[in-house]
């Protein structure tokens, strides 16, 4: 161990203090005061709020002092249209999870076979992404119109009893929001699963095509279990805007016909800002939260369980 | 860890096909093909829509292309519509929309940015535990925190009006939008930089550590010119974003002050009337307008900035 | 006159100590290279010099003052770093005045000093042009240049050369130990490459898991390790050891089947006692040929496998039950198979505890 004996040096200055911990990186931190609000103030402290109200009588005002427990969450779940918009999150959720996926996968597989024109495709496949769900629902609104859009066009083509109208159809109008929801943001999923496609190593192609192994089959066995990722990325995606589901509804149907297109998220803003019944709002929204979580805790947990991020 | 999955999809991989029309071909590209007709459909069908008399709409069928061209939709869409009881069409909304979409465009890019030059490189205590909420804060449904919001906002509003001794509205103003999109474009925007900061080499921010460059410094002469296309990457999601926002833009706003998307909804799903399905569609494409030309005109770094919305950092 | 000092330095990352208690003295205008494999801590102990990681504890001196937290432009200290770390978008003038501009030096001054770092280093006809224009060689000369600018008495650098290759390696090797017999500096200069610690420093501080194994000149830590570690990450071919007894007297090292006289082993604490021990013979000290009786130990053994190189040729062997490399002439004629008799002074070899692994 040879070192260096440390006796002896001339410090022609008294040492240095050591400086507060607390003005560490200061100007650093003084920077970081935006993101820390929006972190304390409106993702915790905003969401707190309104949980806390949630359980309160609140009506045209915030009533903090007037508890009521769970009155609230059993109302809502003893109103119609909450149940039938939840029942139509749950098919349009389901559905769209599904669809997109395939569809998203599929078409990026089919990108990805070396085709000609490759970006002219994802060009198309992609830019009703770009597009607001306004502008979707509007244009849906029109091409699914019975009296001008598809039906009609079919029915003058001589398939006189061709009948196709999900925005006038009480039972099937949530279809018809789906085709439009698809249209809108497959291509997005197309996008990440191509990424995912070609991040896969060459050689494993190559090395199926050396044992024979059929190409479709490569895709069930091999690349889709090695896309796990990416499939868990574009689950927790396709998900969260799930939930999110409100313009594409307010412009294609207005919820109607009757209540039969709507949704949580159109429920939550009517209640809070049109019929003044706040506590609805907030055990409504609050309801919306709880099921984000129960897909995001189940995927953090995955993703992030055991392993201590850096 | 976020830009390399979008710059790998660069060139195609997997077997290459052999024969040009063999039934694989066929089916390969007939999927394509009807795929694309399905993606391609609504844009041709408002295209044509708008471009069309109303008589010629109500006899023929939507997918057939005009007989007689006449802009007279658009110029009506553009300039005369009405929403209630204005009636001077979308085109006040396109000018709401411009003046929310440049300050929060520049203010939530400014601030994201700084937070994710911090967070990468001068990281300190708790920094991460800030960020991770931030995160997962961007998972909330805007359902729930929204209603606290607006009181905050009109709180804020009373606050600095005592303060400066004029009348200061963020409740219902543009500015109040703006912190809005500010705060709900942090947590993507803030990743985007980070994890872009995070890939230039350490090396060169202690170089210009031991140079004597400050965090200011660091920031403004070596990190942002570094960085310009990280920040075309940020505009094109936030302008798009923001763009097609109608949520804040209806409970942020008032009718003087709606952005285009709202305008447009109330215009297109307005029950006074008769319904002007040309009309109604040129306001579709003029809306949808902006950022179709973003999404042509940027090509790859759309994709690029979508993708980076994607991963998790 | 000592030049800087480090003092009982000590750094934690979270719960892991990364350097513990580390004591190190450079004399002024000494060249200090810092060897290790990598994680042995000296990157780390280099950027805790520049200030670029806070410590936990200690002290660091810099010409005479504490400057443990001061800030590394502060510090009168210029840094060269293994990748460059070039501003990308700045000129290469830009980048040699960068620093001189947020010191606010002079126009005129920062001018002078860039043309004459410009010439020490022969870069004026890159002056005007972006880094991503430039060779590897000319950018780490530019780098270099950055921190020659700062008129600073101690540079430091971090792995300079290992992004170069092998040939301009060799090139800038030269350069750097003409730079510094120009300059007079004192430099601090890490690396995990042997050959450059050997070539450039002037002492070798050879660390391993945060704590430096031996502070010596490279002839030193070559000749006289100061345990069994140093020994074997010094010196290429890695030197041979042999595990087995010293005996009583320290007259003789025994294995299991072959004993080696000790006569004349210099030890480094009194005389030898008996103990089990390692015994580490250099590759280069073995004798082959007519010479081979005049060493006190000579045995016969079996060419199992042999590298020729060129300039000399590696033979493999088993020598009392280990494996056995030595060196011979690239003339030699040899064939696996072949019985050579081999000769050397185990008393110029390096013994040590077998428990502790010390130098004995």
């Amino acid at each position: 161990m040879a070192v260096t004996d440390s006796g002896g040096t001339e410090s022609a200055r008294t040492p240095a203090k050591k400086p507060n911990r607390l003005f560490k990186n200061l100007t650093a931190k003084l920077a970081s005061v935006p993101m820390i609000l929006t972190a304390i103030v409106v993702f915790i402290g905003c969401t707190g709020w309104t949980i806390y109200h949630s359980f309160t009588k609140s009506r045209l005002l915030p009533a903090p002092d007037k508890w009521v427990g769970l009155d609230q969450y059993e109302r809502l779940w003893s109103t119609r249209r909450w149940l039938v918009s939840i029942e139509n999150l749950a098919i349009y959720g389901i559905c769209s999870l599904v669809l997109s996926l395939v569809i998203g996968f599929t078409l990026a597989a089919l990108l990805d076979r070396k085709i000609r024109g490759e970006s002219v495709f994802r060009t198309i496949f992609l830019y009703p992404f770009a597009l607001s769900f306004i502008v979707t629902g509007l244009v849906w609104q029109w091409v699914l119109n019975p009296d001008f859009g598809i039906q009609s066009v079919v029915q003058r083509w001589g398939w006189e009893s061709f009948t196709f109208d999900p925005l006038n159809n009480a039972d099937i109008v949530i279809y018809g929001i789906l085709i439009a929801g698809i249209w809108q943001g497959s291509g997005f999923i197309m996008v990440i699963m191509l990424a995912g496609l070609r991040g896969i190593d060459e050689d494993i192609w190559k090395a199926t095509r050396v044992e024979g192994i059929p190409v479709w089959k490569t895709y069930i066995v091999v690349i889709i279990p090695m896309m796990r990722p990416v499939f868990v990325t574009a689950l927790v995606l396709i998900a969260a805007g799930i939930i999110k589901v409100y313009d594409l509804v307010v412009a294609q149907t207005s919820g109607g016909p009757g209540i039969s297109s709507e949704v949580p998220a159109k429920y939550v803003i009517e209640k809070m800002f049109q019929s003044q019944n706040l506590g609805q709002g907030f055990a409504a929204s609050t309801m919306m939260l709880v099921s984000v979580l129960v897909v995001l805790i189940p995927w953090a947990y995955l993703e992030f369980g055991g392993k201590r991020r850096d | 860890m976020t830009d390399a999955t979008a710059n790998k999809g660069v060139t195609p991989r997997g077997a290459k096909p052999r024969r040009r029309l063999s039934p694989t071909n066929i089916m390969l590209y007939g999927t394509l093909f009807v795929a694309s007709v399905y993606y391609l459909l609504p844009l041709y069908v408002m295209i044509v829509t708008s471009l069309k008399g109303m008589p010629e709409i109500r006899l023929g069928n939507v997918f057939s292309p005009p007989v007689e061209v006449t802009f007279e939709p658009w110029v009506k869409a553009w300039a005369e519509a009405c929403t209630g009881i204005n009636c001077d069409g979308l085109s006040r909304g396109f000018w709401n929309s411009v003046q929310i979409l440049v300050p929060s465009v520049v203010i939530s890019i400014a601030i994201a940015s700084v937070n994710g030059y911090a967070l990468s490189l001068w990281k300190f205590k708790g920094s991460e535990v800030f960020f991770t909420i931030l995160i997962f804060g961007a998972f909330i449904p805007y359902q729930v925190m929204i209603y606290p919001i607006v009181i905050l906002l009109r709180e804020a509003g009373d606050v600095l009006s005592a303060m400066t001794g004029t009348k200061i509205r963020l409740m219902g103003s543009v500015w109040g939008l703006v912190i809005v999109h500010t705060i709900f474009g942090m947590p993507i925007l803030t990743l985007l930089f980070r994890n872009y900061f995070a890939s230039v080499p350490e090396e060169l921010f202690k170089a210009a550590r031991v140079d004597g460059a400050g965090f200011w410094g660091i920031y403004f002469r070596i990190m942002l010119p570094m960085a310009l296309p990280i920040f075309v990457v940020a505009m094109i999601l936030q302008v798009t974003g923001i763009w097609n926002d109608f949520l804040f833009g209806v409970i942020f706003t008032k009718p003087e002050t709606y952005p285009m998307t709202v305008q447009l909804n109330n215009i297109v799903n307005s029950v006074q009337g008769v319904k002007e399905y040309n009309v109604n569609m040129a306001a579709t494409l003029l809306t949808g307008l902006v950022p179709l030309i973003i999404y042509f005109a940027s090509g790859k770094l759309f994709v690029r900035g979508i993708a980076a919305g994607a991963v998790k950092g | 006159m000592t030049n800087v000092t480090v003092k009982d330095l000590t750094l934690e990352f979270g719960a892991v100590r990364v350097l513990d208690k580390l004591n190190l003295e450079i004399e002024e205008g000494e060249f200090l290279v810092l060897l290790g494999a990598s994680g042995c801590g000296k990157s780390t102990l280099l950027n805790c010099i520049a200030g670029l990681l806070d410590i936990t504890d200690g002290e660091i001196h810099i010409g005479g003052r504490n400057v443990t937290w001061e800030e590394p432009s502060e510090r009168g200290i210029g840094m060269v770093f293994q990748s460059y770390a070039l501003y990308p978008q700045m000129t290469v003038e830009g980048n040699l005045s960068f620093g001189l501009k947020n010191a606010k030096v002079p126009k005129p001054e920062i001018a002078e000093r860039v043309a004459r770092a410009a010439e020490i280093l022969q870069i004026e006809p890159l002056l005007k042009r972006k880094p991503a224009a430039l060779s590897g060689g000319q950018r780490q000369r530019v780098a270099i240049g950055r921190a020659l600018v700062r008129d600073v008495d101690v540079f430091l650098f971090d792995e300079p050369l290992s992004n170069l290759d092998a040939k301009l390696r060799a090139d800038l090797r030269v350069e750097l130990k003409l730079l510094h017999q120009r300059l007079q500096n004192t430099m601090i200069y890490v690396t995990h490459d042997q050959v450059e610690a050997m070539t450039l420093a002037d002492r070798i501080a050879i660390m391993r898991g945060g704590v430096v194994q031996q502070i010596a000149s490279p002839a030193e830590v070559y000749n006289r390790p100061s345990n069994k570690y140093v020994a074997g990450f010094i010196g290429s071919p890695t030197i041979n050891f042999f595990e087995g007894d010293i005996a009583e007297g320290g007259v003789e090292f025994a294995t299991a089947d072959t004993k080696m006289p000790l006569t004349g082993y210099e030890a480094s604490q009194g005389a030898l006692s008996a103990r089990p021990a390692w015994l580490g013979i250099r590759p280069e000290s073995v004798i082959t040929g007519t010479d081979v009786d005049t060493q006190p130990f000579t045995t016969e053994i079996t060419v199992e496998l042999f590298e020729a190189m060129g300039a000399d040729t590696l033979v493999y062997t088993t020598l009392a039950g280990t494996p056995f490399r030595f060196r011979m002439s690239g003339q030699a004629r040899v064939a696996a198979g072949d019985t050579l008799r081999i000769g050397f002074d185990p008393a110029q070899g390096s013994l040590f505890d077998k428990t502790t692994e010390e130098r004995l």
